[in-house]
């Protein structure tokens, strides 16, 4: 294992998203307290499954970020070194397939954990969200973050040009994690919609997330730690497997 | 095994609709400067990317210093320094920073800090480290990526192209900086379309055209074995306006003004013989020029297709 690589690697994704700190934490933040201003202001003095509406959409509009935002941040970066041709530098050195995926997932992890910290922080302002289950929160966010880091990089290695990826990222991730369950409990919908979000990975994502602070929630936690774990795993072999093999990014 | 830098076995490339490489075979050995020639679409850049690990090859093997690319990458890799043909660039991060993530890469610390302001120097960009890539000119970049190949002080260097399209200046310190590294032991690949380069530079040159081997010698010989010598006479403006003699008429490849262009087989056709000729016919001649076949010559004879023109072949070299 060239773990030194691998962490130059993981330094290097964290620095990219970093110098343009602005733009890659600061504004999902703004955009999730923006959505958080108007639905608490709409929904206020209304409780969902026990608690106020403000604080149900606190851990709802965290993973949404986690889930945009780690999709954002691999694929992105891989689009843009295969665009400017600067993946060959990566190409050429003794990595592993698994240490540069473990490097590009580590850094995307690393943006949404910073993302939903400051979201999390900036929201107690308006109203105190408790953590009743920190560890399932942390599993939550690890798998559920690492699953959309994951699936970026995927996109990142299939797609040809920037287009491809907007397309993927507000005809697919945008409105899945949208409809996921962000803004109200399932048990609020027509009974199709119901059943129809439970084929919705990200309303698992968002469930358990949300069962970490409040105790409480629409499906069973452990339903939801299998369905992102599996995912997770999947999605990871899928991106080795590519990886290793050089699909679309070695002749 | 110990005397091979790069070893490639029977390599083929296949693409959609084309081969690119059918079945290249050849040694590169340890300590050389080598010389990888062939017209636009050879196959060069391809056997590059395949030793790089860049590309796969469709069959056979490549190894640096006895590493196989594929099976033991790690170890061909980390022998290994390649300068891409294209001037590609991180905009994210300045000279120095670059320089010290592609040590990262290799698994190399801050043991090689020195010797990357060392390469920075030597490359004239000890002012630039601080600076972002895409502020700096294209041969800047150029030397930048020269260093971000050496950063983890490899056996083995490729430079693609390494030339194209910099100044006269830096050429020749490009030159200076490659003869010094190959003094100092390494290993240099150069592919080059400049072929007074490979001819100042090489000790051994390679030949692909159309994916294929066509010729692999020492320099000197592969001088030697072209059979042609270039005579240049200028003649006297007042002379007669008659045509040459027909033996002396087969051998001129070009007139300027009053000067005649001709070309001579080795052990056919004699310079005295061409000069009594002419002289024969009524012309003064005021000048005369030998000149050897230069490697141009020969790379020109060697990969012009059946039934091409010399022009067209010209062109292909200076493309």
């Amino acid at each position: 294992m060239n773990w030194r690589g691998c962490y130059t690697l993981f330094i290097k994704e964290v620095r990219r998203f970093y110098s343009v700190i602005l733009q890659t934490v600061g504004a999902p933040v703004v955009t999730a307290l923006l959505y958080m201003l108007v639905f608490g202001q709409v929904l206020s003095g209304q409780s969902i499954q026990g608690v106020s509406a403000t604080a149900f959409l606190v851990p709802g509009l965290m993973m949404m970020s986690i889930i945009q935002n780690s999709f954002a941040n691999t694929s992105s970066s891989i689009t843009q070194s295969k665009i400017m041709g600067n993946l060959v530098f990566l190409l050429m050195t003794p990595l592993s397939a698994f240490e540069i995926y473990l490097a590009y997932v580590a850094a995307s992890l690393t943006r949404a954990v910073l993302v939903a910290i400051v979201l999390y922080l900036v929201t107690q302002i308006f109203v105190t969200v408790p953590i009743r289950e920190p560890l399932l929160v942390l599993v939550m966010l690890i798998l559920s973050g690492g699953t959309l880091a994951v699936t970026g990089m995927i996109a990142g290695i299939v797609a040809n040009k920037f287009d491809h990826l907007a397309a993927f990222q507000n005809f697919f991730i945008m409105p899945m994690s949208f409809l996921a369950g962000v803004f109200y409990s399932i048990h609020a919908l027509p009974a199709f919609w119901q059943k129809a979000s439970y084929f919705n990975p990200f309303f698992y994502m968002i469930d358990g997330f949300r069962h970490g602070f409040f105790g409480v929630g629409d499906a069973n936690p452990w339903v939801s730690v299998i369905v992102a774990a599996c995912f997770f795993v999947i999605m990871s072999s899928i991106a080795i497997t590519m990886l290793a093999r050089g699909y679309k990014i070695r002749d | 095994m110990n005397d091979i830098a790069i070893s490639f076995q029977d390599v083929h490339k296949r693409y959609a609709s084309s081969r690119a490489l059918k079945g290249v075979s050849f040694d590169i050995k340890r300590g050389e400067f080598f010389g990888l020639l062939g017209p636009n679409g050879a196959g060069k850049s391809t056997l590059i990317s395949i030793t790089a690990g860049l590309a796969r090859a469709t069959s056979g093997s490549v190894a640096v210093l006895g590493h196989d690319v594929v099976t033991d990458y790690r170890a061909a890799r980390r022998a290994l320094g390649v300068v891409p043909q294209e001037l590609v660039y991180d905009p994210f991060f300045s000279v120095r920073e670059m320089l010290r993530l592609q040590a990262g890469y290799q698994g190399c610390g801050k043991e090689v800090w020195p010797w990357i302001d060392e390469l920075l120097e030597r490359l004239e960009l000890e002012d630039k480290g601080a600076d972002s890539i895409r502020q700096l000119s294209g041969g800047m970049k150029r030397r930048v990526l020269i260093a971000q190949a050496l950063v983890h002080k490899p056996e083995v260097v490729i430079l693609d192209e390494p030339t194209a399209g910099v100044d006269v200046e830096l050429r020749r310190t490009l030159w200076n900086f490659t003869r010094e590294l190959n003094q100092a032991g390494h290993t240099i690949v150069l592919t080059t379309h400049y072929l007074e380069e490979a001819e100042e530079l090489c000790d051994r040159i390679a030949i692909l055209n159309h994916g294929e081997l066509q010729v692999l010698e020492d320099k000197t010989a592969l001088l030697g074995r072209h059979p042609y010598r270039f005579l240049s006479l200028e003649l006297s403006a007042d002379g007669p306006t008659e045509e040459l003699p027909s033996h002396v008429e087969r051998l001129v490849e070009g007139r300027h003004d009053q000067t005649l262009e001709l070309k001579l087989k080795q052990g056919e056709d004699f310079i005295g013989d061409v000069i009594e000729g002419i002289r024969g016919a009524g012309y003064r001649i005021v000048d005369v020029h030998t000149r050897e076949p230069s490697l141009e010559n020969i790379f020109v004879e060697l990969t012009m297709d059946h039934g091409a023109s010399h022009g067209q072949a010209q062109s292909e070299v200076s493309a």
